[in-house]
C-alpha cells in the first residue's frame, strides 16, 4: 500500500493540512501537496479507468506528462474534465472525481472491453464500423459517441464564472523551464545586460536537480537555486515567474505562455489564468527531459510507475507508493530511486537491470545497501488486478519464463530519458537520434529561424541532449553565449559552476522486456496508456502496411490523447521501426504541435467573452433606442433598431404601424451608421470617375447623385449618394456595413494604383449623427424647428443646404429611400441625441414615429430599391439589377467595367431583377428558389430565379418581393413556381414591374 | 506570427496589426485589354515555395499599404518597402540574391 | 446650440489606473504630405507647433499635434474652437494639396491615471510598453482587443486614449477591465 511517511517532503507545509474529496470520498493532505500525491498518500492507487479498455489505472508520473491521473476538478460551472492529477495543487475543499467509468470507478461495466481486447485491435473502429451502411447512423454512431471521450464536457447551459486575460510582453531571452539549466542559462544571458524572463511550468524552481543530487559550487543543489534565483530577482533586466508554461512557440519569435494565477488557491480572485503574448529575440528551451517507460506484461497496473516520479514523491511529497518497490531499469539514474527508497526505510526487493553487466557507482551504493540487484534480466509480467502484487523475473534475452516471483506492491521503471523538443520543434526545428543514449536531440544545424533567417530557439540542458549535472551546467553556458553572441551583444560571465557528480554506465536501450516476449505477453506491454496502445497494436500496424509514423499514429492512435504521447512516442517509434526492420532516424518522429500541454480556453480567449466577447458599435442615439423598446439588428458590428416596439405590440405589429404612421405622416430613421466619406483634391472627380459606375466628375456643386461601386470582378459592392460639397470635395455615403471597407478600398486604390493622383480621403462616419425626416409632413417639421429654407425650390430632390435647425449646425440632404418626401439631416456627434430630441418634440403634433431598419426594408422595397446584401450577393452585377441607368456609357474606364464585358456577363441567359406577386397575396418564402421543368445532371431540380427580397406590404395589405429569374425582365405578367420552405409545396408568383408603390414619384417630389 | 516593418510609420508591426492584400506588383488591366490580360491580371497569381513579394497594409496602424518581400518557406523577410513603385527596389533585390543565389519571380530575378 | 455630448457622459472608472472618458475635445484632422515645407508653415502658424516627426507629438497647453501617418495629423484642442480651426487652417494652407476636417466627434478620448498604465496598455495591445521603448512623446496607432485605437503618454502616470466613438463602451470596459486592481501584475518598474 502506499502511505504518508512521518517526515521529509521538499514540498509539504504540515502546518497547514488540508482536506480534499475524491469521488465524493473525504481526505487529508497538506498544502503543498498535488492531488496525485495526496491521493498516493491515502492508498489511492487507482484513480481512473483507460479509454479503450477501462483498465484500472494508477498515477505513473509525477509531472505535466502524466498519462493516466486525469480528474474531473470542481463541480457544477466549475466543472473541468481531463485535468492532471500531478499537476493540480491541493487546497481545501478540492473536488476530484475520476473519469471515463460507469457506474463506478470499482465497478465498471466497461471493463467488458478489457476481457474483449483480443476482439478490439489497432485500427478496430475503422475495420469494424464499415458495413452494413444503414447501421452507422442508428447503431455505430450513437455506441461509439456514448462510449468514446475522455472525460466529460461541462453541461452546456453552465458558464464558466471565472476571469482570464492576456499580456503582451517584449524581451531579448525568453527561457523556458526554471531548472538548474534554465537558471543558469539566465544569470549567464543577463549579465550581459539583456532582457530576460525566466518561466517555470510548476510552483517550483530548481527542476529535477534537488531531487536527483550532487553538488554545484559546493552546495546542494537546493542551494544554490535559491542563491541563484535571489541574484536573477535582484537584476533589473530579468523576470522571473512560476506556475507559467511555455506553452508554444511560433514564427518570428512569438511565443504563448499560460499562466494558472489561481488554480492552486481558487478564493484568491483575480483572473484565472493568464495568457502571455512574447515576442522574443531568442528562446532557450530549457525544459528537461521525460522519463520512458520500459514495455513489459503488465507495465499499466495501479503501483507501476517512473522511476522518477517515485524518487519525487518519497523526496518531494514525503508519499511512498509502495512498502516493497523493485526496480526495473536499462541505465543508472533508477538506482537513485532505489537508494533514496531504502534511505527512507522502505523495502527494496531487487533491482532488475537489463544490462547484462549492470551499472557502475550507483550500482555499487546500492549494492552496499543491501539491495539485491539481477543484471541481465528483465520482468515477463506484473502480476495483480487493481494494484500490484508481484513481478515475474525473466531473462532480458529471453522469451519471458519465469525464473522467479518477487513479492512487491510497487514497481519503479526506468527506460532512459527523452529530452523535451517540443519547443524547439514547435516552429520547425530539427532532431538528431543519439545513439548513446537513445533519445531524439536538437540538430543545432536545422533550428528554427526568425524574420532575419537567424535561428532563434536554442535548447540547454537535459533538452538539448546533455544529461548530467556537469555538462547540463556546460550546456547552458555555452547556449546562453552562443544566444548572447548572436544578439551582437557582450558576452558576459562564460564560467560554469564547479559540479561534483556520481559517474553513470552508459545505458541499453531496451525497447521490448524481455525481449523476445511472445504475443501474450506483446498484448499487455502498453506504450500509450491514455489511449490504450499496445506492442502489439504497433506491430499489427506495421504488419497491415503502415510503413509512415504519421499513418501508424493514426491507424492506432498512439501519442494522440491529451498527453500528445509525452511518454509513448518514442517506445512507439522504436517499436515501429523494429517492425518495419528500420532505423529509428529512418522511421522519423511524428509532428510536435502546440500548446506543450493543455491550455483552458478561457485563456485563449482573454477578456474576450461576456459583453467584451466582441465590439459592439453604438451610434449616438443608442440610449434612447434601448430605452423606447428597441428590437436590435447586429449590422456588422452596429446594433441598430429593428423596430420599436409598444407595450402589447407583436414585432410584425410595430413594423406595420412604423411604416404605415411614416406614409402617412412623419417617420424618424437613426442613419448615423451610414458612411461617409469625403474626397478632396484636383484629381478626386476623376478618381471617383473610377470608384463609381456613373459619372461624379459632373455633379455639380450642392447636389446629390445615387452611385454604384463595382469591384474589378464587376461585382456590385456597394452603393449610396454621392453630394458634391464644393469644386474639389465630395462626400460619398455607403452601406452601413460598408463604411471601414469602402474608405479601406478607395484608399488601397490611391496607395498602390493611381498614387501619382493629389486625393485625400477621410472617412467621417462618426463624427455625424445622421436622421432621416421622412413622410408627408417631413417639411413642415423642419420649417417648425426653423433655421433653414427647406422648401422645394430652396432644397429641390437630390440637393444638399448647410445651415441650422433649431439652432444646431446641419447638413440636410433631401433624398429618399423609401418614395416619400424625405431629408437626411447630418449633425456632430455630440449634438445627435439633441436634434432627435427636438425632431421628435417638433414631430410630436404630426405622430412623428421612429422606425427601425425593417421598416426601412419595407419601404424601400415597395418602391423596387434594392439593397446590398439583399439583392446583391457577390455575383451580381449592376445590370443584373436593371441599374444601367446608373452605368456610364461615356466613361472608357472605371473599377469593374472591362469585367462586365465578358461573355458570361453579358449573356443574355442571366438571372435579372424583377418584382415578384403572390397570386394569393401571400409572403413569399425567403431565398425560395424558382423551380423549372426538369432536373440536373446531379438529379436535382433545376431552377430559374430566386426571392432575394420578401415582405408583407402594409402599405398595399399584400406580399411583395423581388427576385432574380432567368431573363426575368423579358417575362412580364408570367406566373413561376417557387417551392416553399418543404421543398415540396409550391407557391405561384407573377412576374412584375418591381417598383409596387407609387411608380411615377409623386409622393417624394413635392 | 509574423512581423513585418511599415515603412511609413517605422513600427515593427505582428500580423494583428496588418491585414494581407495578395501579390505585389500586378499590372491592372481594364477596358481595351484581350481575355487573356485580363485573366492573367484578376486570377492568375504566383505561388512559390522561396522569394515572393505581397501586399499588406497596416490596418491597425498608420494605415498604409507596403510592399514586403519573404521566403513563403523559411518565412524570412527580406524586406519591407513603399507601394508607391512597380517594382522591388533595387537594394531589396541585391540583398535578396545574397541570400538566395538564383532566385527569380515574374519578371524579376537576381540577373534583373 | 446644445451643449456636446460625449460617447459616455464622462466614465469613470477607479482601479490599478484612473479610467476617464475625457470632457468633449476638439479634433482636426489635417492630411497633406507633413514634410511639405507650405504644410508644416501653415500648422506653425496656425496652432503655433511644429509638426513632429514620425510617431511624433507636440504640445502646449491643452492645444497637440499627433503624428498619425507621413500624411495624416490631428490637433487636438478646445471643442468649441474647432470649427474656427478648421477654416483658419484651410486659409493657412491655400492652395496647397490638403484635406482639412473637423473630426471632434468622431472619436472617444480616454485618460489614464496612475503609474500602472503600462501594463493596462501592456494587456491589450500588442506593443512593447517597457519603458525604454515607449516613452513620453510618442504616439501609437494600434488595436486595443479588437478595435483599433491609439494612445500617447502624457508622462509616466498619465496616458491617453482614443479610439472610435461607436466603439467608447467597448474600450472604456477594457481598460476597466484591465485595471481590476485583482489582477494587477506590477511587470514594469514604478
Amino acid at each position: 500500500m502506499s502511505i504518508r511517511l512521518s517526515t521529509g517532503g521538499r514540498f509539504l507545509n504540515r502546518a497547514r493540512p488540508v482536506r480534499f474529496s475524491f469521488n465524493g470520498q473525504r481526505l487529508p493532505g497538506f498544502l503543498g501537496d498535488t492531488l496525485a500525491s495526496a491521493l498516493l498518500a491515502n492508498d489511492q492507487m487507482m484513480v481512473g479507468r483507460s479509454f479503450k479498455y477501462h483498465r484500472a489505472r494508477g498515477v505513473v508520473a509525477s509531472g505535466s506528462e502524466e498519462p493516466n491521473a486525469l480528474v474531473n476538478l470542481g463541480s457544477g460551472n466549475r466543472h473541468e474534465p481531463n485535468q492532471r492529477a500531478t499537476t493540480t495543487a491541493l487546497f481545501d475543499g478540492l473536488e476530484a472525481t475520476s473519469q471515463n467509468h460507469w457506474p463506478s470507478l470499482e465497478f465498471d461495466i466497461g471493463v467488458v472491453n478489457n476481457a474483449l481486447m483480443r476482439f478490439l485491435p489497432a485500427g478496430f473502429y475503422y475495420k469494424m464500423f464499415i458495413h452494413p451502411r444503414s447501421f452507422w447512423k442508428h447503431i455505430y454512431e450513437p455506441f461509439i459517441r456514448q462510449s468514446a471521450g475522455l472525460g466529460k464536457a461541462p453541461a452546456p447551459e453552465d458558464q464558466d464564472p471565472d476571469t482570464y486575460e492576456h499580456f503582451y510582453s517584449f524581451v531579448d531571452v525568453l527561457v523556458v523551464g526554471g531548472g538548474v539549466a534554465g537558471l543558469q542559462a539566465a544569470l549567464s544571458a543577463a549579465q550581459s545586460g539583456v532582457k530576460v524572463m525566466v518561466i517555470e511550468q510548476s510552483a517550483h524552481w530548481g527542476g529535477r536537480a534537488p531531487v536527483d543530487g550532487g553538488t554545484i559550487d559546493g552546495m546542494d543543489p537546493d542551494a544554490w537555486v535559491e542563491k541563484t534565483l535571489n541574484t536573477l530577482k535582484s537584476m533589473p533586466n530579468v523576470t522571473v515567474h512560476t506556475r507559467l508554461m511555455g506553452a508554444g512557440v511560433y514564427d518570428h519569435g512569438y511565443a504563448l505562455a499560460y499562466e494558472r494565477l489561481s488554480d492552486h488557491d481558487p478564493d484568491k480572485g483575480g483572473v484565472r489564468h493568464r495568457l502571455w503574448r512574447i515576442r522574443a529575440a531568442r528562446i532557450i528551451a530549457a525544459t528537461g527531459a521525460l522519463e520512458r517507460p520500459l514495455s513489459f506484461a503488465g507495465n499499466d497496473l495501479p503501483g507501476v510507475m517512473l522511476a522518477s516520479a517515485v524518487r519525487d514523491y518519497v523526496v518531494n511529497y514525503a508519499t511512498a507508493p509502495g512498502q516493497s518497490t523493485v526496480v526495473v531499469t536499462n541505465n543508472d539514474d533508477a538506482y537513485r530511486t532505489a537508494i533514496v527508497l531504502k534511505n527512507a526505510g522502505l523495502d527494496v526487493p531487487a533491482i532488475i537491470d537489463a544490462r547484462p553487466e549492470g551499472g557502475g557507482a550507483l550500482m555499487e551504493e546500492a549494492r552496499g545497501l543491501g539491495i539485491r540487484i539481477e543484471t541481465g534480466r528483465g520482468i515477463a509480467r506484473v502480476r495483480g488486478l487493481r494494484r500490484v502484487v508481484s513481478v515475474q523475473l525473466c531473462e532480458q534475452d529471453g522469451d519471458g519464463a519465469v525464473l522467479e516471483d518477487i513479492p512487491c506492491d510497487a514497481v519503479a521503471m526506468s527506460g532512459g530519458w527523452s529530452p523535451v523538443v517540443h519547443l524547439w520543434s514547435h516552429c520547425g526545428g530539427k532532431l538528431n537520434w543519439n545513439e548513446a543514449g537513445a533519445f531524439f536531440a536538437p540538430d543545432p544545424d536545422r533550428a528554427p529561424t526568425d524574420q532575419t533567417g537567424a535561428p532563434f530557439v536554442y535548447c540547454a540542458g537535459n533538452a538539448n541532449g546533455a544529461m548530467d549535472l556537469k555538462t547540463v551546467l556546460q550546456d547552458a553556458v555555452e547556449q546562453s553565449q552562443n544566444v548572447i553572441g548572436s544578439l551582437g551583444c557582450e558576452s558576459g560571465d562564460a564560467s560554469v559552476p564547479s559540479v561534483a557528480q556520481t559517474q553513470e554506465a552508459p545505458l541499453l536501450p531496451v525497447w521490448l522486456m524481455p525481449a523476445q516476449a511472445p504475443k501474450a505477453l506483446r498484448s499487455k506491454a502498453w506504450l500509450d496508456y491514455q489511449n490504450d496502445v499496445k506492442v502489439s497494436d504497433v506491430q499489427l500496424a506495421a504488419q497491415e502496411g503502415f510503413e509512415s509514423v504519421e499513418h501508424t499514429k493514426r491507424y492506432t492512435t498512439l501519442g494522440m490523447a491529451t498527453d500528445q504521447g509525452k511518454l509513448s512516442n518514442i517506445n512507439g517509434l522504436a517499436t515501429l521501426s523494429k517492425a518495419l526492420g528500420e532505423d529509428i532516424p529512418a522511421v522519423g518522429t511524428t509532428t510536435f504541435r502546440p500548446p506543450y500541454t493543455p491550455i483552458s480556453m478561457g485563456a485563449i480567449a482573454g477578456e474576450a467573452r461576456g459583453a467584451l466577447f466582441q465590439p459592439v458599435r453604438k451610434t449616438p442615439l443608442h440610449d434612447w433606442h434601448e430605452a423606447h423598446g428597441a428590437v436590435w439588428e447586429p449590422v456588422g458590428q452596429w446594433r441598430r433598431p429593428y423596430c420599436f416596439r409598444r407595450d402589447g405590440e407583436s414585432t410584425q405589429d410595430a413594423v406595420n404601424r412604423e411604416i404605415t404612421a411614416t406614409r402617412a405622416s412623419l417617420g424618424l430613421l437613426d442613419a448615423s451608421t451610414l458612411g461617409k466619406i469625403v474626397v478632396k483634391g484636383p484629381d478626386a472627380g476623376r478618381f471617383l470617375d473610377m470608384m463609381y459606375t456613373n459619372m461624379m466628375s459632373t455633379l455639380p456643386v450642392g447636389k446629390c447623385r445615387y452611385g454604384l461601386m463595382c469591384s474589378e470582378n464587376g461585382f456590385l459592392s456597394d452603393d449610396g449618394v454621392v453630394a458634391r460639397i464644393d469644386d474639389q470635395t465630395w462626400l460619398c455615403h455607403t452601406t452601413t456595413g460598408g463604411a471601414d471597407r469602402i474608405h479601406a478600398h478607395m484608399e488601397e486604390w490611391l496607395q498602390t494604383e493611381w498614387w501619382e493622383w493629389k486625393v485625400w480621403t477621410a472617412n467621417l462616419t462618426e463624427q455625424y449623427a445622421q436622421i432621416a425626416v421622412v413622410g408627408p409632413q417631413a417639411r413642415t417639421v423642419l420649417e417648425t424647428l426653423g433655421g433653414l429654407d427647406v422648401s422645394k425650390e430652396a432644397l429641390p430632390f437630390m440637393h444638399w443646404v448647410d445651415g441650422t435647425l433649431g439652432g444646431l449646425p446641419v447638413r440636410v440632404y433631401r433624398i429618399s429611400f423609401s418614395g416619400e418626401l424625405s431629408y437626411e439631416i447630418a449633425t456632430p456627434a455630440s449634438h445627435g441625441r439633441a436634434l432627435w430630441d427636438r425632431l421628435l418634440e417638433a414631430g410630436a403634433a404630426f405622430d412623428a414615429t421612429p422606425y427601425g431598419t425593417e421598416a426601412l426594408h419595407v419601404m424601400r422595397a415597395e418602391k423596387g430599391f434594392i439593397m446590398i446584401g439583399d439583392e446583391t450577393d457577390g455575383t451580381v452585377i449592376p445590370q443584373d439589377l436593371g441599374l444601367h441607368w446608373a452605368i456610364s456609357k461615356k466613361k472608357d474606364d472605371f473599377l469593374g467595367k472591362r469585367a462586365q464585358q465578358r461573355t458570361h456577363m453579358t449573356d443574355p441567359d442571366r438571372w435579372k431583377l424583377v418584382g415578384l406577386e403572390t397570386l394569393d397575396g401571400s409572403v413569399l418564402p425567403d431565398g425560395a428558389y424558382a423551380v423549372a421543368e426538369g432536373r440536373n445532371a446531379n438529379g436535382q431540380r433545376n431552377t430559374e430565379g430566386r426571392v432575394t427580397s420578401t415582405y408583407h406590404s402594409p402599405t398595399l395589405g399584400r406580399g411583395i418581393a423581388m427576385g432574380l429569374v432567368h431573363r426575368g425582365p423579358d417575362r412580364m405578367g408570367e406566373v413561376i413556381r417557387f417551392a416553399r420552405d418543404d421543398g415540396e409545396t409550391m407557391i405561384e408568383a407573377r412576374i412584375v414591374n418591381p417598383v409596387f408603390f407609387d411608380p411615377d414619384g409623386e409622393k417624394q417630389n413635392v | 506570427m509574423l512581423i513585418l516593418t511599415c515603412p511609413y510609420c517605422g513600427v515593427a508591426a505582428e500580423e494583428t496589426e496588418l491585414a494581407p492584400g495578395g501579390e505585389a506588383h500586378l499590372t491592372r488591366f481594364g477596358p481595351g485589354s484581350d481575355d487573356a490580360e485580363f485573366e492573367s491580371y484578376l486570377f492568375y497569381r504566383e505561388n512559390p515555395k522561396g522569394v515572393h513579394f505581397e501586399r499588406w497594409r497596416h490596418a491597425n496602424g498608420c494605415g498604409k499599404w507596403f510592399h514586403a518581400a519573404r521566403c513563403t518557406n523559411t518565412l524570412e523577410v527580406f524586406g519591407t518597402y513603399p507601394a508607391q513603385t512597380t517594382e522591388p527596389p533595387a537594394a531589396l533585390r541585391e540583398a535578396i540574391s545574397a541570400k538566395r543565389p538564383g532566385w527569380s519571380w515574374r519578371s524579376f530575378s537576381e540577373e534583373t | 446650440m446644445s451643449e456636446p455630448m460625449t460617447a459616455l457622459g464622462g466614465a469613470v472608472y477607479d482601479g490599478v489606473v484612473t479610467v476617464r472618458e475625457a470632457p468633449a475635445t476638439g479634433m482636426v484632422l489635417l492630411r497633406a504630405d507633413l514634410s511639405d515645407s507650405a504644410v508644416q508653415e501653415a500648422v506653425r502658424a496656425v496652432i503655433g507647433l511644429s509638426v513632429p516627426g514620425q510617431r511624433g507629438t507636440a504640445f502646449a497647453g491643452s492645444t497637440g499635434l499627433l503624428w498619425l501617418s507621413p500624411d495624416e495629423m490631428i490637433i487636438l484642442g478646445s471643442h468649441a474652437e474647432s470649427r474656427a480651426r478648421v477654416a483658419a487652417l484651410d486659409d493657412a494652407l491655400g492652395s496647397a494639396h490638403a484635406l482639412v476636417c473637423d473630426v471632434s466627434d468622431a472619436r472617444a478620448v480616454f485618460t489614464l491615471e496612475g503609474r500602472g498604465l503600462r501594463e493596462i496598455l501592456a494587456k491589450l495591445a500588442p506593443v512593447d510598453m517597457a519603458p525604454d521603448r515607449f516613452a513620453p512623446g510618442e504616439v501609437r496607432r494600434t488595436r486595443l482587443a479588437q478595435v483599433a485605437a491609439a494612445f500617447w503618454l502624457r508622462d509616466e502616470a498619465s496616458a491617453q486614449v482614443i479610439c472610435f466613438r461607436s466603439v467608447a463602451q467597448y474600450v472604456f470596459d477594457l481598460l476597466s477591465d484591465a485595471a481590476d486592481p485583482a489582477n494587477e501584475l506590477r511587470h514594469f518598474p514604478r
